[in-house]
């Protein structure tokens, strides 16, 4: 199982806790891995990635292994701890103010 | 009895405040959507117990909310905004070619005779209509592929179709506004469109009489007279007597008339409210003093109302869409401030009351009669 972690608001929106397991199957990466959060939890399209182009939003980073992937191709494999789950695929909102 | 809604969006969530005729004590709900934008939030005339809500974030992009029971429960609808066909370009600010990018919904109207019927104005400006509810949504593409589609250009705000009218007797006519094109019509249930800009002047735009152009701010209507328009442009206070075919400025008196919002009184479709803005680069009240500025002769003559406003050290800005008024005798008005105040008259504007005073930036404002 992968274990991803959603920032507070996207928690908020889909009703979930901080962190959500899900079945991923085939090799995990980034498009794997939204493919199946957004598959289970259909208020999240558009907000992580936009709908039509599958672009990550701007302000949206992907974080594993205490690693920066945002720039990954969405279809490299992630590092084995996230495909085992031992550590956990990050969405993470850029850091504001206001 | 009769009781009232208002529907608040701000910076920072919605909230909703309710009373009973008197308008007197309210009860506060909210925020509801904590931490996102919500630009707009508005009621189904046919089903006052139907609302939907634009949701947005910088983040985290467009979400719809909907609510069947006034506001209490909420459930996310479809937030699929695709332009239809191959979109194109229109011009940048710098006058080059732009793609054209959804970015945030505006405004929302529901159908005044459908419940389930809903347009949606989004920057960059766009017409879309949701026929289920706001769980899908299709493009009128009849507006932004007008022949002057390519050539609009954002104001400061965005590329942002702003304001939908629908016109209460013909149901194949309805306007809307866009800053910074103007304002158009159509008579065939937006198939096709032409601009109603004759008679604006606009200094800031290198032809002012252009056809196209032009920074309409608000646009307002009394359902009685549906011919009759009552516009806010980013300068000048403006009135139509024939459906927008030609323009007149009523600023009058008008300590500028420079603003966002403007209102028709729900049983005087001659009675108008403004809330003049010193300038479009100083978007507070002049000398500091909020004062709404009542019409009762449909523009030119105008006094101020400030009883129960503050009248000093005063630097909030009234944004476009957060002035609404409620059915009830007498009418009540109500705005919303960038300073986080809903303010209410329940006599017409003679007298003012802040019902909450510290939310965030208030973005809309818009109230239910509820019988």
């Amino acid at each position: 199982m992968i274990r991803l972690v959603l920032p507070p608001h996207l928690q908020t929106l889909a009703r979930v806790g901080a962190e959500v397991t899900l079945d991923v199957r085939g090799p995990v990466t980034q498009r794997a891995i939204l493919d199946a959060i957004e598959a289970r939890y259909p208020t999240l399209r558009g907000t992580i990635r936009d709908q039509v182009t599958q672009q990550r939003r701007a302000y949206v980073r992907f974080f594993a292994c205490q690693e920066d992937v945002s720039h990954d191709p969405p279809d490299a494999p992630l590092p084995d701890p996230v495909a085992t789950g031992a550590e956990p695929f990050l969405v993470v909102g850029a850091l504001a103010g206001g | 009895m009769s009781s009232v809604r208002v529907l608040v969006g701000t910076r920072k969530g919605a909230f909703i405040l309710t009373s009973d005729g008197t308008r007197q004590q309210w009860e506060v709900s909210g925020p509801h959507f904590g931490g996102w934008e919500i630009y707009h939030v508005k009621g189904s005339p046919v089903n006052p117990n139907r609302l939907y809500a634009s949701q947005s974030s910088s983040w985290f992009g467009q979400v719809l909310q909907r609510s069947d029971d006034g506001g209490r429960m909420w459930e996310p609808a479809g937030n699929k905004f695709v332009y239809d066909g191959t979109p194109g370009t229109h011009k940048w600010y710098d006058g080059t070619p732009h793609p054209w990018e959804f970015k945030r919904v505006w405004h929302l109207e529901p159908s005044l005779t459908e419940p389930d019927v809903v347009y949606a104005g989004i920057e960059d400006a766009g017409l879309f209509r949701s026929t289920d509810g706001a769980r899908t949504w299709q493009e009128l593409p009849g507006l932004r592929t007008h022949e002057s589609g390519a050539g609009w250009q954002p104001g400061a705000g965005g590329l942002c179709l702003h304001t939908i009218v629908l016109d209460p007797v013909n149901p194949d006519r309805m306007y809307i506004a866009i800053s910074a094109a103007g304002a158009f019509r159509t008579d065939d249930g937006a198939k096709s469109w032409r601009p109603i800009n004759r008679g604006l002047k606009s200094q800031y735009i290198p032809n002012p009489e252009a056809e196209v152009g032009h920074c309409v701010h608000r646009i307002a209507m009394h359902r009685s007279r549906p011919d009759v328009l009552f516009m806010q442009k980013h300068w000048d206070v403006m009135r139509t007597d024939d459906a927008g075919e030609r323009w007149r400025e009523v600023s009058g008196n008008l300590p500028t008339d420079f603003g966002f919002v403007i209102d028709v009184h729900a049983h005087e479709p001659d009675t108008i409210y403004v809330v003049p803005i010193k300038s479009d680069s100083e978007h507070y009240p002049p000398d500091g003093r909020l004062r709404v500025y009542r019409s009762r002769t449909g523009g030119n003559d105008w006094e101020p109302l400030g009883n129960g406003l503050p009248q000093r050290d005063c630097y909030v800005n009234v944004l476009r869409d957060s002035m609404a008024v409620d059915a009830l005798d007498p009418c009540g008005i109500y705005f919303g401030t960038t300073g986080g105040q809903v303010y209410g008259s329940a006599d017409g504007g003679d007298r003012w009351a802040p019902i909450v005073r510290d939310l965030p930036a208030v973005l809309s404002v818009e109230v239910q009669t509820l019988s």
